[in-house]
């Protein structure tokens, strides 16, 4: 019997958040999807899940990524960090989550993972960002509850508090 | 919304990727960045039944400058020409253009051939590589071949590459002369959108200040990238304010304009003559300045 199209399977080894994770995956399976359904990491959200509105961004290989235009084939041998590793292993939040709490940056909380992780890879190339930039950066997220003057006012508390624990050369 | 079944191939070099599609032909799509195929796919506006993923052949990601000219490969990343001191150097125009093409997260992922091959009318790529005249290197199992920027793109979403071809490279040749400079300027509803009109220009000057080389594309506004006519007029002339004017006026009046959600055919003609000149206002004070 031949096999149905698009039914072949194959194994990815990935990074993810520091560890290693394998599976086994169809061809046409997103790597939102192998996050979310297969490992439990439902910390990315999916929204429009064309590439819009930039809630399912995670990191790969450093660069912010929108995992509902990667298919997780793709992702084999790469390193994928996701919302969940953002704080590390304690108990504290990551200095951005610190920054998004203390200045209500967020309402629903729907956008917030796909921003934060944007945000991280975006301050690592531009610590001292003005805030015109940062709406730049983060034009590619969508807020619904329209609340993105606390987030921009965020980044801007975080970049500063990044520049005060690694003081510049 | 999740794509349609399809088998998965990654080849890990360019003769492997003709070969997958000397056997798969209008079956089989080439993925690059997919940020514009895995969308379509998601919404099953294209079904392929193959897909030929080259994120692995490492041969199409390289960039290299010699004498000027910048080569770069069909997988180097968008984000590549906002990031690269070479590409500023060699061709400041891609380097001003690259922060308007989509997002952060697109612009990380999405590719300059992926781009260029998907051919856009709105796309900033495809109207500076024929601002700049870039060479286009087509590669299928049948041979080699190379086709101007200008020939490349045939209308809405549709290029000289053949079923069985993938785009390897593009070529951008060095400024014309000592004294050029290149213009670029859009408008777009929000930063990372599609442009409603764009436009760009590359001028150069004689000693004298005389033009001796003009070339204007107008994007965003018809059915692809339009190399003005009319910009010829402007070589042997000095490029005063009211002749570039006139040089957009002529460039927007040769667009056959479409209408869409965003913006009428109107609206976009007549911004079009605004943006062009501002294009080569800013080409003809870079080459001034030069």
């Amino acid at each position: 019997m031949t096999p149905r199209p698009g039914s072949t399977v194959h194994d990815v080894a990935v990074t993810v958040n520091g560890a290693e994770r394998r599976a086994r995956v169809i061809p046409r399976l997103l790597l939102a999807d192998l996050l979310r359904e297969e490992w439990g990491l439902t910390g990315t959200h999916l929204g429009c899940e064309h590439g819009a509105c930039g809630a399912c961004t995670v990191l790969v290989d450093g660069e912010p990524t929108r995992s509902c235009l990667v298919f997780a084939v793709q992702v084999d041998g790469c390193r994928v960090d996701t919302v969940e590793g953002l704080a590390g292993p304690g108990p504290g939040l990551h200095p951005l989550q610190e920054a998004f709490r203390s200045r209500h940056a967020l309402q629903c909380g729907f956008c917030t993972p796909g921003i934060l992780m944007t945000l991280v890879a975006y301050l690592r190339l531009h610590p001292s960002p003005s805030e015109t930039e940062i709406r730049e950066a983060l034009s590619g997220n969508l807020c619904r509850c329209t609340g993105y003057q606390h987030i921009v006012q965020a980044a801007l508390d975080a970049a500063a508090a990044g520049r005060e624990a690694v003081p510049a050369p | 919304m999740r794509p349609a079944p399809f088998e998965y191939f990654a080849p890990r070099t360019v003769e492997e990727a003709l070969d997958l599609l000397a056997r798969h032909g209008d079956e089989a799509k080439l993925l690059a960045g997919g940020q514009s195929l895995v969308p379509m796919m998601n919404m099953r506006l294209v079904r392929p039944a193959v897909v030929v993923d080259l994120n692995r052949v490492a041969a199409l990601g390289a960039m290299r400058e010699d004498g000027g000219r910048l080569h770069l490969g069909a997988l180097v990343r968008q984000h590549a020409l906002e990031r690269d001191g070479r590409v500023a150097a060699a061709a400041p125009l891609l380097a001003e253009a690259a922060p308007l093409i989509g997002h952060l997260q697109t612009r990380a992922r999405g590719t300059i051939g992926g781009s260029l091959a998907h051919a856009d009318p709105a796309a900033e790529l495809p109207a500076c590589m024929i601002a700049l005249d870039a060479v286009f290197h087509l590669r299928s199992a049948r041979g080699p071949r190379a086709c101007s920027a200008r020939d490349f793109f045939r209308g809405l979403l549709s290029t000289a590459l053949e079923p069985d071809e993938l785009l390897a490279g593009v070529e951008v040749p060095g400024a014309p002369a000592a004294r050029a400079g290149h213009g670029f300027a859009e408008v777009a509803r929000r930063h990372g959108d599609f442009a409603l009109v764009g436009a760009c220009a590359v001028l150069a000057l004689d000693a004298a200040g005389v033009c001796r080389h003009a070339r204007l594309v107008i994007f965003g506004a018809g059915d692809g990238p339009h190399l003005v006519r009319a910009a010829a007029a402007l070589i042997g002339e000095r490029p005063a304010a009211a002749r570039l004017a006139e040089a957009g006026r002529a460039g927007a009046a040769e667009i056959d304009a479409r209408a869409d959600l965003h913006a009428t055919a109107e609206y976009r003609r007549r911004v079009a003559a605004g943006i062009a000149a501002r294009a080569l206002q800013r080409a003809a004070a870079r080459a001034e300045a030069a």
